[in-house]
């Protein structure tokens, strides 16, 4: 029997996987100890889970223990990389250069250090959504200190060449820091093979808990430092005071040790249900995938019905299926995805975009459900429509004169 | 945001969706909004020139649940009024009646303008003069 509502917002967020749920647990109520407690037992036992941990953490991506930084999640992650490389190496040069897809964590820090004096550019994407590689060595200067580009777009799924990147950074001796959040647990990411100087990353988007994510800080060739950008008890080496969050780690570590240990299988499984749901979709007319097909996470689908508005598309099934749009109307602004507007979308394509993230937890009934109940919404919306009635009478919309409002 | 049950019944069940003849003496059509702001309506009166009583209406909107439910109350409204009472029917009316949220105030504002596109065309084209209205309220 198929359980309502299904949920396909899994790039917003995760449920938590019950063995992560699991592992957590004693360490709220048994062993709540603050790890930083260095002479007594519940301390010893915190700071013991909290190794474990990160080692966990560390051999998902490839990465020493000690290089991995805990914090409260990714936004507080990619604060402390760019603000702090940015101010450790001031004397080095004040340029970063970011991309116009990354989530706003990064370009909205990136705005700050702006306003902080510092110098930023910020690459536009091609129609796949993918930054072009000359161009970014062309924009490398002798001020810059730090290319910010993410490892795999939240909204799209496109996945940088991330290989490539690091390279051209290393060459021009400049860091290379990448907003990994959606990437790591979902595919392979390591940072060594990767080139990675800094990479942020969080534990609720990999089925483990909110609150929790971290900074990995590179330790050698190069050794990466960053200026602490919340100081207190001289927590994380140094990087980042503030108690840890024990049961978080914890969880962040059992999850991540679960997603290596399942991804290929995963990965083949999600890949399945992705494609499915999109070629299902896609025989409706006047469908189209946003982003890039090849490089793409397996799990995420953003796809927009041309003549249908995201909003309203979603009133027809939100009560039954829960997933995001590019449109306006579901955010606090009125503009449309500036993500997808990077693609070179129209507005019109934008607002009528659907962002599909499957996850461990879906199952094929469920992708069967949402096909069938989003094609009858498209079409009933459509038989609605003033602008499918005007492109099925042959009218070129671009004609039309609107009235700006 | 959780809609009121008034948008929920009108965005399931929709009055008078559909497209009278553009090019009937007799009707009206305003189409206002524009794709790139994520809505656009069509709101056509079909009038009886005689007694100047609206008897048909009719839309179809590009929208959110919202700009859907508007502009379905406004046909609603539409129908049996005469083409001076239409013209004062007033944006916060249907604000009122769907209970919408300050977010949504543009959908009635949009659904306003269309009854009154839709009534000057009906005017221009039987030699009347199209009355000027103030700018509506940006959104």
């Amino acid at each position: 029997m198929l359980k309502l509502p299904i949920y396909l917002d899994n790039n917003a967020t995760t449920p938590m996987d019950p063995r992560v749920l699991e592992a957590m647990t004693p360490y709220f109520l048994e062993h709540y100890g603050n790890a930083a407690s260095r002479n007594h037992p519940f301390g010893w036992e915190a700071e013991e889970a909290v190794d474990y941990a990160r080692g966990q953490v560390a051999k998902l991506i490839g990465a020493d223990p000690k290089e991995i930084i805990f914090t409260s999640g990714a936004t507080e992650a990619d604060n402390l990389a760019i603000k702090g490389v940015f101010e450790m190496y001031a004397s080095k040069g004040n340029h970063i250069i970011t991309a116009t897809t990354e989530h706003k964590a990064v370009l909205d820090t990136c705005k700050h250090i702006e306003k902080l004096g510092g110098e930023v550019t910020y690459l536009p994407v091609n129609a796949e959504g993918l930054i072009d590689l000359n161009e970014l060595e062309a924009a490398i200067k002798p001020t810059t200190i730090l290319v910010a580009i993410m490892y795999a777009n939240n909204e799209i799924g496109t996945i940088q060449p991330v290989k490539e990147i690091s390279a051209i950074a290393k060459k021009k001796g400049v860091l290379f820091f990448t907003d990994a959040t959606q990437a790591v647990g979902k595919i392979p990411v390591d940072v060594i093979k990767d080139g990675i100087d800094l990479m942020s990353f969080s534990a609720h988007k990999m089925y483990g808990p909110k609150g929790v994510g971290a900074l990995y800080v590179r330790r050698k060739n190069p050794r990466v430092k960053v200026t602490a950008q919340i100081d207190g008890g001289g927590h994380e080496r140094g990087m980042r005071s503030g108690t840890l969050n024990v049961p978080g780690i914890v969880g962040f570590g059992k999850a991540c040790e679960l997603c290596q240990l399942e991804m290929e299988e995963e990965t083949k499984r999600l890949i399945n249900l992705r494609d499915k749901l999109e070629t299902e979709l896609m025989k409706l007319e006047e469908a189209y995938v946003n982003g890039s097909r090849e490089h793409r996470l397996p799990h995420v689908a953003n796809i927009s019905f041309k003549y249908v508005e995201g909003e309203g598309l979603m009133m027809g099934f939100n009560k039954n299926i829960a997933l995001s749009s590019g449109s306006a109307c579901t955010s606090a602004s009125l503009e449309p995805s500036y993500v997808l507007k990077a693609l070179g979308l129209g507005d019109d394509l934008a607002h009528s975009s659907l962002r599909f993230g499957l996850g461990r937890f879906t199952t094929e009934d469920q992708i069967d459900y949402t096909v069938k109940s989003i094609s009858e919404t498209v079409l009933k919306l459509r038989e609605m429509s003033p602008l499918w009635e005007m492109y099925k009478d042959g009218i070129d919309l671009n004609t039309i004169e609107w009235a700006a409002h | 945001m959780a809609y009121s049950d008034k948008v929920i019944d009108h965005y399931q069940n929709p009055k008078n969706v559909g497209t009278l003849d553009k090019a009937a003496k007799n009707v009206g059509t305003g189409l206002v909004g524009a794709p790139e702001c994520g809505d656009v309506m069509r709101l056509q009166i079909q009038v009886d020139e005689k007694t100047g009583v609206i008897t048909d209406a009719k839309f179809k909107t590009f929208g959110c649940g919202s700009a859907i439910a508007s502009s379905s109350l406004a046909t609603e409204w539409l129908k049996g009024k005469s083409v001076d009472d239409a013209l004062k029917i007033d944006n916060m009316e249907i604000v009122e009646e769907l209970a919408l949220p300050p977010v949504k105030i543009h959908c009635s504002v949009l659904a306003e303008d269309a009854i009154k596109a839709a009534i000057n065309d009906y005017r221009v084209k039987n030699g009347m003069e199209a009355i000027k209205f103030e700018e509506s309220v940006v959104h």
